[in-house]
């Protein structure tokens, strides 16, 4: 598949999954909390615009697997969010400048490396009780890292490149070279492994909420519906299947926007 | 024994080579010339077969009676192995950097049955030794990175002339390599070929007139003109041919721009310039005078673009210093005074990395104004983008392009107009026209010029390209393994060089006229490396005059007859 087609194609699939998430909910007459003690578990029929069914409580499941979607998505790019605002600057300071401070910060980006994720989330929900908020500082305090590290390094060769020699000599402010030659030649890379950085974050958010460390109730996500979904798995097989599958589509979907955005970028540079 | 007939490449809609026709004689020499872009690498890769697949080629390509283009993988690396001999430009690329020489060339001769397994080693040896590498049996054991340049472009150079091929193709074969090297390779092509037919590709008519036979001249794909190289240099029957002549320099005659007497603008003295355990400039010390061009000539390693970022203030001085205008301008660029930041300009040799490829050419030229004048109104910026941009030849149409949507010369005229927006003092050209075509870089020359006599700025031109310093400048600076060898005027310098070194550069240049008998190669050996310069005289190891003092005691500058010259035996 050219990296047009799959950029295209990638991208049609989740703007479309992100639309059914956000008016799904709101065009379907079941909410999500709302319990329903005749259907419970019910198998997918379209008659009753239970698409994918309802839960051990009688809950509509399409409604709550399009919120979960929603919660999902809202993790994925609020942390990626924060983790390229983040280390794009940590990243492109240290590169630039170089030298001692370049040694301080990227040690200190060795170290955070070197905690234990997990142990470190379970910590920090022991000290500050479950909070919506926490999985987005955890995902994001880790995807930065790497970010910061890509980030550096592209620096790193760019400002070694003439034109930014040639704003030097001009006396261009360091701000104003960071910010105005630096920072655009990084967009492609950053882009790229943003896209790739969203699907490690919507991972990390399921396998959390799996644990029970995620979303609570009655608010949901894509983890959360997947680990309720296993207990059920033999008698609702649907339970599970169902929302994994829009977990899985959606993981596919921001690997492959990746793949392509790299091979378009890539392109770009050895032309 | 080659005939090539309407050979055309297309990649898409894009036609690369168009009708080209093209016939080669066994033991001939034939040279392949045109600017870049023309399609003299595309159709020599045709011919061996060695294009990408996008390509579609028609036409027909007839090697001994037989024709080869359309024939199967395993015919062709029969044929390249062991009719067709080929030379890229970049050796390193060419060779298997994990595989030591012995070992890769050793398969050339096995695979292709030319010699029994215990002979095929004593034959590499033996062809090492014919294309003069100095311990054949040591270079066999050698990794690719340990040999010099040259030495990887003689190893090429044996490998294809193993099978002892018909039909030797080199592309480009000095390109890459200093001028004095570039000559001993020449020199080697021409008394190894035996009776092997050679297709050189080049852009330099001076190799083509001391080294072809006969000449074929490409212009955009199209063969425009074909012929015995004396008679077309004698009388070019294409105005494109006529074009390439005139704007190929010629370093042993011509006018020379006379001596200017004026006020020093910025010297300096004594400097060096140090990285870690390598000196790469040392004790150097010239000035340049208001309006006047200087040239810093050198091969690699000369410390001649060090001294100079130095001067700059992009890498620290180790000591000496730098005065501009009657201040000592210290410290990094950053650290230097607004007025004396804009009154020194740097122009780079490449223009495309010398652009930001997400600016456009509007913002590229601005910036310095945003800078230095910041008072100055949006519309008022405008009109002096317009204004420099004019002067150096582009018209308004350009401000909204991409750098990668200019060619080349336009680029550079992009960055030149960039370092002229605030009217500096000092431009100093970093090789900036060593990447133009010829005709291209003729203008850019004629515009530096221009700009020169009206606004009396002095240039200081960096180059390894003795012919266009001739045409440019006023007085040359001739730098070897860090060290000033020579500094003089132009006229007293192209006409008496004092210094062996520099008579050797101005030998090595291959000269633009099949009636110069072109010299052999004047230096043996390249230049060492600047970690570990030679005792004394750093030159003595290649000098033709050298004498048991020059290892032992290092030459001072003097003057000879309004020359300074580092050496105890000057002419």
């Amino acid at each position: 598949m050219s990296g047009n087609r799959s950029i295209r194609i990638t991208g049609g699939v989740l703007l479309a999954i992100a639309a059914v998430a956000v008016f799904g909910p709101w065009l379907s007459p079941h909410g999500f909390a709302s319990v329903d003690y005749e259907n419970i578990l019910a198998s997918p029929s379209l008659a009753d615009m239970r698409f994918f069914g309802t839960d051990e409580h009688g809950r509509d499941l399409f409604v709550r697997t399009m919120m979960g979607v929603r919660v999902t998505l809202l993790v994925a790019i609020v942390a990626s969010f924060v983790s390229l605002v983040i280390g794009v600057a940590y990243g492109a300071i240290a590169g630039y400048v170089g030298g001692r401070l370049d040694a301080a910060m990227m040690r200190f980006v060795d170290t955070l490396y070197a905690l234990p994720f997990i142990f470190f989330v379970i910590l920090l929900m022991g000290i500050f009780e479950r909070n919506f908020l926490l999985i987005f500082v955890a995902i994001g305090a880790i995807n930065w890292l790497d970010m910061a590290r890509i980030v550096r390094g592209q620096t790193l060769s760019l400002r070694e490149r003439e034109f930014v020699e040639a704003a030097r000599l001009t006396g261009v402010s360091t701000m104003r070279i960071v910010f105005r030659h630096i920072a655009p030649n990084l967009v492609g890379i950053v882009i790229v492994y943003v896209t790739l950085t969203i699907p490690q974050a919507i991972l990390v958010e399921s396998f959390l909420s799996y644990l029970g460390l995620g979303v609570q109730e009655p608010q949901t996500s894509l983890g959360t519906l997947v680990e309720a979904g296993v207990d059920l798995m033999e008698s609702a097989s649907w339970t599970l299947l169902l929302p994994a599958a829009v977990l899985a589509l959606i993981l596919m979907c921001f690997n492959f926007l990746g793949d392509g955005l790299r091979d378009k970028f890539d392109a770009r540079h050895s032309q | 024994m080659l005939d090539v007939q309407g050979l055309t490449i297309r990649y898409g809609d894009d036609t690369v080579v168009d009708g080209v026709d093209l016939f080669i004689d066994r033991g001939e020499s034939v040279g392949l010339v045109g600017e870049s872009g023309s399609g003299k690498s595309q159709s020599a890769l045709a011919i061996l077969g060695l294009l990408p697949r996008e390509a579609a080629v028609s036409g027909s390509i007839e090697f001994d009676g037989r024709q080869i283009l359309g024939a199967g993988e395993r015919e062709l690396d029969a044929l390249r192995a062991r009719r067709i001999g080929m030379v890229f430009q970049d050796s390193m690329q060419a060779l298997n950097p994990y595989l030591r020489i012995g070992v890769q060339m050793r398969q050339i001769p096995l695979s292709h049955g030319l010699a029994k397994k215990g002979d095929a080693d004593a034959r590499v040896i033996e062809m090492l030794a014919k294309v003069g590498l100095p311990d054949p049996h040591r270079q066999f054991r050698a990794y690719p990175h340990e040999l010099s340049g040259g030495m990887r472009q003689r190893v090429m150079l044996a490998s294809a002339l193993i099978a002892e091929p018909d039909l030797l193709i080199a592309d480009e074969p000095t390109t890459a390599l200093d001028v004095t090297v570039q000559a001993q390779i020449l020199d080697l092509l021409e008394d190894i070929r035996d009776n092997t037919a050679l297709l050189l590709i080049t852009h330099d008519l001076g190799i083509v007139a001391g080294h072809c036979e006969h000449m074929i001249v490409l212009d955009k794909g199209r063969l425009v003109e074909q012929g015995q190289t004396t008679t077309l240099f004698a009388a070019p029957g294409h105005a494109h041919t006529e074009t390439l002549l005139a704007a190929a320099p010629r370093v042993d005659r011509g006018d020379v721009p006379a001596a200017i007497n004026g006020s020093t603008i910025l010297s300096v003295s004594d400097v060096s310039v140090e990285y870690r355990d390598l000196r790469a400039v040392r004790d150097v010390s010239f000035a340049v005078r208001e309006g006047e061009t200087v040239a810093v000539v050198g091969e690699s390693g000369s410390g001649k673009s060090s001294v100079v970022r130095a001067m700059l203030g992009l890498v620290p001085l180790s000591a000496g210093r730098v005065v501009y205008a009657g201040e000592t301008l210290e410290g990094p660029v950053e650290n230097r005074l607004k007025s004396h930041r804009r009154d020194l300009q740097l122009v780079f040799q490449d223009p495309v990395s010398a652009l930001n490829p997400q600016m456009r050419v509007r913002s590229i030229v601005e910036e310095p104004l945003r800078v230095h004048e910041r008072s100055l109104s949006a519309s008022a910026r405008e009109e002096r983008v317009s204004e420099i941009l004019e002067k150096v030849g582009l018209s308004k149409k350009y401000l909204q392009r991409f750098p990668h949507q200019l060619s080349g010369g336009q680029a550079q005229r992009v960055a030149i107009a960039r370092s002229l927006i605030l009217q500096p003092k000092v431009l100093v050209c970093d090789e900036a026209v060593a990447a133009l075509d010829g005709s291209v870089r003729q203008q850019v020359l004629d515009m530096l010029r221009e700009v020169q006599a009206d606004t009396g700025l002095s240039i200081i031109f960096i180059s390894h390209d003795l012919a266009v310093v001739r045409s440019i400048s006023h007085r040359v600076v001739v730098m070897y393994l860090g060290k000033l060898v020579e500094a003089a005027d132009s006229g007293s310098l192209f006409a008496t060089p004092r210094h062996p070194y520099t008579q050797a550069l101005l030998d090595s240049v291959p000269v633009p006229d099949p009636v110069v008998v072109p010299k052999r190669a004047p230096l043996r050996g390249e230049v060492p490396s600047p970690v570990n310069p030679p005792s004394g005289c750093v030159f003595h190891p290649r000098c033709p005059k050298t004498e048991s003092k020059c290892s032992s005691k290092v030459p001072s500058l003097r003057d000879v007859e309004g020359s300074r010259v580092a050496c105890h035996f000057p002419n």
